[in-house]
């Protein structure tokens, strides 16, 4: 997002002004806390509901926009983000965030999410990833690890999984970051700096599904006797795909933070400089005389 | 005047009304390049034009065919048969010459064609279009050059307006540098001043079209202008024959207007994407043909739940599957109601002919602006491509500023009032009570909150359907040609307007009480059709499409479905062809036999 709307002068938005329909997750579901650190970015950057739009697919994380008491709009399956795309290029006053699950953006919507990405259209992308589909009771998803054994996988997923960074990194994305819904300073701070980045930014957030996959990011919770590993920034090149790459491949849970970011210029900026020049070639000639104009050369 | 393809006709004086020449060769020979010169120079000198053209379905080669239909009167259709063949080689020759009427001119490259065939009365010229080109523009032409040759040879054939075909050539090779002008020039100077003691010359009547603004052009240019002169700044597309060249024009001309159009990675992301566009408060646009309106079949259900507007434009082709790319056929239809999950009410309209494509355009845009749903515009192979000269649209008339509303709503807004017409709020839209609506595909109450109340989902889905019975109650009843009643009503749709009318008149020459209509709104149709078809005895419905299990071809399903009228026939056919006039006829005949 361009950094020119991120310090607001009013006052912050209260919880109750943004909050909307009570959630309709299951208790204890990881996606609450994403929904609080979604709350938390907007009162921080002092957004107002003039000028943020939520936008989501299907499924249980997708609700987000029911929740959340702003303009949104709840889409069909697998096709959020070029939706967003609409909404972007067409109003850049607005602040885009699609929410969405890992069946969503990986399964249905996989190839939108590489060309959303590629394009890399201005907006904020969050991936709550449960590993499980969730709203339809517990089928096997494109994160699902091998083994893992669901309805539609009695004897175990023989699939092998999608790796989200691999693919973000693949896609073209130009912030990717990977968080963790049970730490959430560190979702509040992945949140925030994808917020601010100008073009495709992405956050995936483990996010458990404690219905029908209690436990599954247990590893990555230290009072669970997991570790929440750490990207040294010191060490880390941003702006490096190969080692944003290396990165990706730790086995899980792996590493959590920002795994690469980079400017390039976002298709909204790209689209705006050729009307530009072309405005700047034509002068101000009234939009009926340019079709005037194209009429005379078909006579 | 109604030729009847058995042009060139004179007159008193001589001077031919009408005439109609096939050109055929293969694809890469720029016979359509000679086809829409001609095809201008109508527009240029006050005559009416239509073409035809065929188009094999691959990248290079192939037999093609460009039949130009030139008038000095109205001419509402590419000929039944042609009056001048002109065959670049034998396959051109042996396929096309039954295409010639009795006494015809076959026009053949004699170093290509051998004449083989001496029948009816057609006079045979043989000319070697291929060396006489060579010998103007030198040894390097091979076969380039040679169809701006024949160009000349038919400029001089029919006295052409020499001097405005020039300069037609001029701002269409100008452009491609010195040489290649020259090279043009010298072949058309060499097939003007041939020498052929074979070749009749005629003199063609003058224009009779008075407007000073005439311009030429095809379907798939006027619909993608018309939807600018609309206001719709925003849309996205995938390519697709023969929808792609609307996709390109908007690509090319809305950055000039300040929008963008986005080529997507796919038809589902090409329709979300103007659907985003349509919520974000701007009318957005996606368009495709046939296969690419199912795979968007989804979204357009979704729009007509959250009641967004939206223009889809499909410009079909033969189907289904990926079917006939190239070949004309109106076998969409019932998708274009039908074509998504659940009852999802959307307004279906057709334009009847190049000029129309302009402003269905305009009418759909304002269609959807009013009802806030998808208005599909059914377009086809045969208009996308063929050219007809008629009168510039006034743009003091016909246009529309579209302007983004972000004005706060008042005190009792709701996005999906069950006593009134949505409206939506686009993002940015203050809400004076600090609640913000919601735009949903899952069933709503009036603020967009989610429910799944049986009461509730019962007036939503008559809320929606509601919209399209006031607007057939506002739609005007089509108009009828010729008699308000009688024996026979031909009724067509889309772009078999100018055949269905010219068969009604060679019906009445044949002594038949005939009548045609012309339908527009496919969907909602105009309240009281009923009574229009119970004033003749039979109504014909012609289609381009199969008649089906039951006997009829989509339109006349739904006609017969609206007013139980077994009166209501099919005239159906699938070959990929535009409607000759001929085959209308013979249709109504066979029945009456």
């Amino acid at each position: 997002m361009s950094d020119s709307q991120s310090a607001h002068p009013e006052e912050k938005l209260t919880k109750k002004q943004l909050k909307a329909d009570h959630p309709t997750w299951c208790p204890a579901c990881g996606d609450f806390a994403v929904l609080a650190s979604f709350f938390n970015v907007i009162q921080e950057l002092r957004l107002t509901q003039t000028e943020f739009t939520c936008v989501a697919g299907i499924g249980c994380s997708s609700r987000i926009p029911y929740f959340v008491n702003s303009h949104g709009i709840h889409f069909i399956h697998g096709r959020a983000l070029p939706l967003a795309t609409g909404i972007s290029l067409s109003r850049p006053d607005q602040h885009v965030f699609v929410f969405g699950g890992d069946g969503d953006g990986f399964s249905i919507g996989g190839n939108h999410l590489n060309h959303a990405a590629r394009k890399n259209i201005n907006l904020t992308y969050v991936i709550m990833d449960n590993f499980v589909y969730g709203l339809t009771k517990n089928q096997t998803s494109p994160t699902t690890p091998i083994g893992r054994r669901s309805k539609t996988d009695p004897q175990g997923s023989v699939d092998r999984p999608i790796n989200p960074m691999m693919q973000l990194l693949g896609s073209g994305a130009t912030f990717i970051a990977r968080s963790h819904a049970t730490h959430v300073k560190h979702m509040n701070e992945m949140f925030e700096r994808a917020v601010k980045h100008n073009g495709f930014s992405v956050v995936e957030v483990l996010s458990e599904c404690t219905m029908f996959y209690p436990g599954a990011f247990d590893s990555a919770i230290p009072r669970k006797g997991g570790q929440f590993d750490l990207i040294d920034e010191e060490e880390h090149n941003l702006t490096s795909i190969k080692d944003a790459f290396e990165l990706a491949q730790l086995e899980f849970p792996g590493k959590f933070g920002v795994f690469y970011q980079n400017e390039r210029p976002s298709k909204n900026d790209l689209e705006q400089k050729w009307i530009n020049e072309i405005h700047d070639k034509q002068g101000d000639l009234a939009p009926q005389d340019l079709m005037r104009q194209k009429f005379a050369a078909m006579q | 005047m109604s030729s009847v393809g058995a042009s060139p006709q004179a007159t008193q004086d001589d001077a031919l009304q009408n005439v109609v020449i096939r050109l055929a060769g293969n694809s890469q020979d720029g016979i359509q390049s000679i086809g829409g010169m001609l095809g201008r120079l109508a527009g240029r000198t006050a005559r009416e034009v239509m073409t035809h053209m065929t188009i094999p379905s691959t990248i290079s080669g192939g037999p093609s065919i460009y039949q130009v239909h030139l008038g000095s009167g109205e001419v509402l259709h590419a000929g039944d048969v042609a009056d001048v063949l002109v065959a670049f080689y034998q396959h051109s020759y042996d396929d096309h010459l039954d295409s010639l009427k009795e006494g015809g001119i076959c026009l053949y490259d004699s170093e290509k064609v051998e004449e083989t065939r001496d029948e009816r009365g057609i006079h045979h010229i043989g000319v070697p279009f291929t060396s006489a080109t060579v010998e103007a523009i030198g040894g390097t032409a091979k076969d380039r050059g040679k169809n701006i040759f024949v160009l000349g040879l038919l400029c001089a054939m029919f006295h052409l307006d020499r001097e405005k075909l020039v300069g037609i050539i001029e701002r269409q090779f100008g452009r491609k540098g010195e040489d290649i002008l020259r090279n043009c020039m010298n072949a058309f100077d060499a097939g003007y001043a041939f020498q052929t003691t074979d070749l009749r010359q005629f003199r063609f009547a003058p224009g009779e079209a008075t407007h000073s603004k005439r311009i030429s052009s095809d379907g798939n240019t006027m619909l993608g202008l018309g939807l600018i002169a609309s206001g719709v700044r925003y849309g996205a597309g995938y390519p697709i024959t023969p929808w792609s060249s609307i996709m390109e024009l908007l690509r090319r001309e809305l950055p000039k207007y300040g929008g963008i159009f986005v080529q997507a990675e796919d038809e589902l992301a090409a329709v979300s994407i103007a659907i985003g566009a349509s919520y974000a408060g701007h009318l957005a646009v996606t368009g495709s043909s046939g296969p690419g309106l199912a795979l968007k079949a989804e979204a357009i259900g979704y729009a007509c739940m959250a009641e967004l507007p939206l223009l889809v434009i499909n410009v079909q082709r033969g189907g289904p599957s990926t079917g006939l790319p190239t070949s004309v056929e109106q076998s969409d239809l019932l998708q274009a109601i039908y074509g998504s999950h659940g009852d999802s009410p959307r307004i279906v309209v057709a334009p009847k002919d190049v000029e129309d494509c302009f402003y269905i355009a305009l009418e759909a845009a304002q269609l959807a602006r009013r009802y806030s749903c998808p208005v599909i515009i059914l377009s086809d192979q045969a208009l996308a491509t063929r050219i007809e000269a008629f009168n510039e649209p006034n743009l003091d008339e016909h246009w529309i500023e579209p302007e983004l509303d972000l004005s706060e709503r008042g005190e009792d807004f709701k996005p999906y009032p069950l006593d009134g017409l949505t409206r939506h709020a686009p993002p940015g839209s203050p809400m004076p009570e600090g609640t913000y609506p919601k735009v949903t595909g899952l069933e709503h109450d009036e603020m967009g909150h989610p429910s799944g109340n049986p009461v509730n989902h019962q007036k939503m889905t008559e809320k929606r359907r509601r919209k399209l019975v006031s607007l057939a109650a506002d739609l005007p009843l089509p108009e009828v040609y010729r008699e308000e009643d009688g024996e026979i009503l031909l009724m067509g749709w889309g772009s078999t307007y100018g055949p269905v009318r010219e068969a009604c008149d060679r019906l009445r020459d044949k002594g038949l009480c005939a009548s045609a209509t012309h339908i527009r709104h496919l969907h909602p149709l105009p309240a009281g059709l009923d009574e229009l078809f119970a004033r003749f005895e039979h109504v014909f419905v012609i289609e381009m499409n199969d008649s089906g299990v039951y006997g009829h071809g989509q339109l006349a399903t739904i006609l017969r479905t609206a007013s139980c009228n077994p009166a209501i026939h099919s005239i159906c056919k699938t070959d990929g062809l535009a409607y000759r006039v001929s085959e209308i006829v013979d249709g109504v005949d066979n029945f009456l036999a």
